[in-house]
Formats: C-alpha cells, structure tokens, sequence
C-alpha cells in the first residue's frame, strides 16, 4: 500500500501542491465567489449583508437611482459611470505616458555595459520597493501650495524679478496623474529592459549593412522585438492603476474620486459592502476584458515576473 | 555597432527620468533633518546639541543633533509597536509562502497531475486582478465567517473574533506564494537531474537526496523567492488595509493614518529609515543574483 502511493507520481503532485491549492481556493477563489454573491445582495440598516438576489447595486452602478432629489421614484445620474470611466482613461493615460518614460530608459540601461548595467538597474529598484505610501507621501511635499516645486518656480521667478503666486497643484487631478506615472514607472522598466536586453548586438549591425538609418532600425528591429516587454508592463501597469485608491486619496482629496476610492469607501465609511462587491466586480471584469483584448492582440510576455 | 548607442537624446531623457526617479526620495530625506515641527517648509538643519530648545515651531537644538526626528522616532511608542508587526508579518508570511510555494514549483515542474491546470491558473489570479479585489474579497469572507462564529457561539466583547495579526498573515501567504512558485520554477527548468540520479544509484533514498541533493542546488532560486516574499509582505497597503484589525497595525498602515493628520518630520525620519533597508535589501537580492549568474 505504501510503496504503491510512493510510486504514485500523480498522488505525489497533489500532495505537494495542496497546501497551495488550500490558500488559492480558501483566500482568493472562495473570497471571489462570495462577492460575487454578496454583490446581488443587499443590506441592512447596520451594514450587515441580507442574501437575496437582486440586481440594484448594479441598476445603482449604470446610474439609475430610487432616491432622488425632487422626490420621483425614478432618475438617472452618472455619477458611478464617470467614476469608472474617469478610472479607465486615467489608466490608459499613466500607462502610456509610463511607456514613453520608460522605454529610453529601458534602452539605455540595456545598451550599457554589464557592469554598468547592474548599477543602473539597482538604480531603478530603490525607487520600486520603497514603500508605495512613502512615495505617494513624497508627492504631497512637493506639489503642496507651501512646498518644494513652487518654492522652487518662486526662487527662479524671484530672481529674475517676476511677481509669481503659489500654484495650486495638489488635490488636482494633474497631481493624481504625476503621482500614479511616478508610482508605476519602475514597473514599466524592468520588462523593457529585460527584452531589450536578448536582443543580440549583430541583429543592429546587420541592420546598419543593409543601409537601414536609425529610425528605420528602431521601428522595424528594436521595438518589434521588445513588444513583449511593453505587453508585460503595460498588464503590470494598467491593472494596478484601476484599483489603487491612495494615490487619488493623498493627492486628489476630495476632488478625484477613483473606482478604487469609491470601492474602499463602501466597505469603510458607507458600510454597503453589497455595492461595493459590485463595483469592485465591474472593476475585475474592466481589466480582465482590455487584459484580454490587449494579450490577444500582442501576445503574453514572459516578461512579466519582476525580480 | 547600433547607432543609437550614444544617441544624446537617449542620454538625456534618461537623465531626467533619473531626477524624475530620484527627487522625491531627495525632498524625504532632507526634510527628515528639517528643524520647523509643522514640515511644510524647510528651515533648516537642527545644528545643536544640547538640551531640547524650540523657537516659534522651530528645534533650535536637540539632544540628537540634526538626527532629533530619528530619536523622537525611537521613542514613539506606536512606530515601534508598527514596526514590530510589519517584521512579525514578513517573517511568518515569507517562511510559510517559501516552504508552500517551493513544493508547488517542484510538483509543477515534476509531476503530472488533475488539478495541474486549475493550479497553474489559479497561481495567476493574484497578478492579473487589482489589489483591491482580493483585498474586499478576503475582508468580507474573513467578517462572514467571524460573525457566524461569534453569535452561534455567543461571543461577546473581548472574546469575539475579529480582523488581527492571524488574518493578516494568512492572506500575506496567499498573495507570496505565486510569485515565490514563478522564481523557484524558473530555477527548476534550469536543473540538471543527472544529480539526483547520481545520489539514488549511490543508494541515497528520496528523503536524502532531497535534502542532500534538490534543495541544496535550489537554494539560490528558493531564496531569492523568500527576498521577493519578504519585500511584497513589507511593502504591501492594500491587502493589509483590508485585513488588518486593532493591534495589527503596520508600518504602511501607520503612515497612512498619519497622512490625514498633521505630519511631523517624524514620518520623514521614518521614510529615510525605510529608504535605507530598501537599499540594504535590493543590494543584498543583486549580490545573491549575481553570484548565483557566476558560479
């Protein structure tokens, strides 16, 4: 009997990979199909979940309200699908101009010699693992009215002696912007650099024989063969942003409300976890549906674990 | 040779992104030695040593010196309670996900089995949905799961169950494990099985050639997965956010809170503390890496 299992290389497999399978389906797959169920729920007056099925959060989501201002039973009001859209556009927005931030980057570390490389690399990881909060932290002292970047515009105005007030620039959605690029930027540079990298030396030599200039280099052997990079973080990128609330929390106040805040605030100061689970939902299935799109159109880079 | 190697274009937008990278982390630094208490502008350097004088919200001087903020950091009470969670979390999440996702990695790449796709699947999930998604996820599984509990039992008070330390570590594992799986099995693809088969024909059972053999030869893989482990649980908000309770409070949690209040130079000093085990950190992970592309 013993020896039977011992040599049972399928029962070997399951045994060592159970306890995984313990913390994926207890912690991430059960975690899933509850808020799915919960998100046809509703709730009752102290934020416990009542199960039922009912569409209504989502009906709430698409805009159409029961609690209106001039007492109809009925009204429509965009406010959640301005949430999500402005979420996604932010989304396409810090990812491509992360692209263009990191690509010559990319190339440049890259095309530096090996012992070099490592130091440049390092470089970039600093800034990767400090912490997210810290970063965003950062961001705050310097885009305050009191802080460093218009301390320094005031300096350089003030000696070429023009009058210059303080701008406004944090709690803005251009600060939201600035703060998620810097957030995700080193997420972008990693893959680049590492399909940048296989590239070999003679495929650029082979190109410069055959009177290619260094446009025509770039667009027909660089950067078709460093597509799956781009792929890789732009999934590293895209999906984060959707979800990320602090960023918008610390630098957008009160005035850039993200999915990811009006998810956070369901479940924390609302207590309506039943449309929370909803958004939250629509949000998975957002990024799972462009993910999809975008890896099918360009493939799935292998590129994708960072480390 | 590629003539867009030198290109000076290339070398200056690198340059800025560089700043763009490197500025930020600038300004944190030096206002964790700034002497105004309310830190929104920089007054300068505390310079004296001496016992604790302050002027209109400025430290004239200070026991510490410039370093006055990094000793009011040593004192405060709920950093080092914080800091304490965060290492407590990292370490107990990072040895349970290396051990689970070592042995995933080895029955992925070794055996053959039913559920071998549904795990490889399900070992994606976490990097292809937002944070958050799992974070509300485990919240309210965890909040359903403790209320049933404490009124079928009749818990009350201090004998109810709730969010805390156990709820953040356990989904800690969950999210390590599939990136410690990812290193490790890129470590596996590379290996050379002759090894091990040497050990059996010399009459070493599994058991020995497991430890004698596989894990030694692993060893670089399964630890670069533990560095990788140990940086995701101290860096992670989100998830913490979501499952943290009374008394687990983290680091990222703490600076959090304080960021809706006023902010002293206390969480600069604590940012540059941070920044400077980061450092330590990812040098140590490029060390291991490049010794492990050597040998």
């Amino acid at each position: 009997m013993l020896r039977k299992l011992r040599e049972n290389k399928s029962f070997q497999g399951i045994l060592l990979i159970s306890p995984t399978l313990l913390f994926m389906i207890g912690l991430l797959i059960l975690p899933l199909i509850l808020t799915t169920i919960i998100s046809f729920g509703s709730r009752n007056s102290d934020g416990g979940v009542i199960y039922s099925f009912t569409l209504d959060n989502y009906i709430r989501l698409a805009g159409f309200s029961t609690s209106c201002d001039n007492g109809a039973t009925s009204c429509f009001d965009p406010l959640y699908a301005q949430i999500l859209w402005r979420s996604l556009a932010l989304a396409l927005e810090t990812t491509i101009i992360v692209i263009i931030l990191a690509y010559p980057l990319s190339y440049f570390i890259a095309r530096a010699s090996a012992k070099r490389r490592n130091t440049f690399l390092f470089l970039v990881l600093v800034p990767l693992w400090t912490n997210f909060v810290i970063r965003v932290y950062a961001w705050m002292m310097i885009l305050r009215t009191e802080g460093v970047l218009n301390g320094v515009i005031g300096a350089v105005f003030g000696f070429l002696h023009i009058p210059f007030t303080p701008l406004n620039m944090l709690y803005t959605p251009g600060a939201v912007l600035v703060g998620m690029v810097y957030e995700f930027l080193p997420f972008m540079i990693l893959p680049i650099f590492t399909s940048l990298e296989k590239i070999d030396n003679s495929l650029y030599e082979a190109a410069a024989d055959l009177g290619a200039n260094s446009i025509r280099t770039f667009l027909r052997v660089t950067l078709p063969l460093s597509m799956p990079g781009v792929v890789a973080g732009t999934i590293l990128v895209f999906i984060p942003v959707m979800g990320t609330f602090i960023v918008s929390d610390i630098l957008g106040g009160r005035q850039v409300i993200l999915v990811g805040n009006l998810i956070q605030r369901q479940f924390l100061d609302a207590r309506d976890p039943t449309f929370g689970s909803a958004a939250a939902l629509i949000l998975m299935v957002m990024t799972l549906v462009v993910t999809y799109f975008y890896t099918r159109k360009f493939g799935f880079g292998e590129e994708i674990v960072i480390g | 040779m590629n003539p867009n190697k030198r290109a000076p274009h290339v070398i200056l937008l690198t340059i800025l992104v560089y700043f763009f990278l490197y500025a930020p982390i600038f300004v944190l630094v030096t206002y964790s030695f700034n002497a105004s208490k309310t830190n929104i502008v920089f007054t300068g350097v505390i310079t004296q040593f001496g016992d604790l004088k302050l002027v209109d919200g400025n430290v004239m001087q200070s026991p510490c010196g410039p370093f006055h903020w990094f000793c009011e950091l040593g004192k405060n009470q709920e950093v080092m309670n914080a800091a304490k969670n965060t290492l407590v979390i990292a370490f107990i999440s990072t040895f349970s996900a290396t051990v689970i996702g070592t042995l995933a990695a080895l029955a992925l790449q070794r055996y053959n089995f039913k559920l071998k796709t549904f795990s490889e699947v399900a070992l994606y999930i976490p990097i292809v949905i937002p944070e958050i998604v799992m974070g509300i996820g485990i919240l309210t599984l965890f909040s359903q799961i403790f209320s049933y509990l404490n009124n079928s039992f009749g818990l009350s008070g201090d004998g109810r169950l709730g969010l805390g330390l156990t709820t953040v570590i356990l989904s800690h594992i969950t999210f390590s494990i599939p990136f410690v799986t990812l290193v490790v099995r890129a470590r596996l693809q590379g290996f050379d099985q002759s090894f091990e088969e040497a050990a059996m024909d010399l009459g070493a059972n599994e058991v020995v050639t497991f430890w004698r053999v596989t894990l030694p030869m692993l060893l670089p893989g399964v630890l670069s997965g533990a560095l990788m482990a140990f940086t995701l649980s101290l860096d992670d908000f989100v998830i913490t956010f979501f499952t943290n309770g009374p008394g687990s409070t983290t680091l990222p949690i703490y600076v959090y809170g304080l960021l809706r209040r006023i902010i002293t130079p206390q969480v600069n000093a604590l940012s540059t503390v941070w920044i400077l085990v980061i450092f330590l950190a990812v040098f140590l992970l490029q060390w291991l890496q490049n010794r492990e592309v050597r040998s």
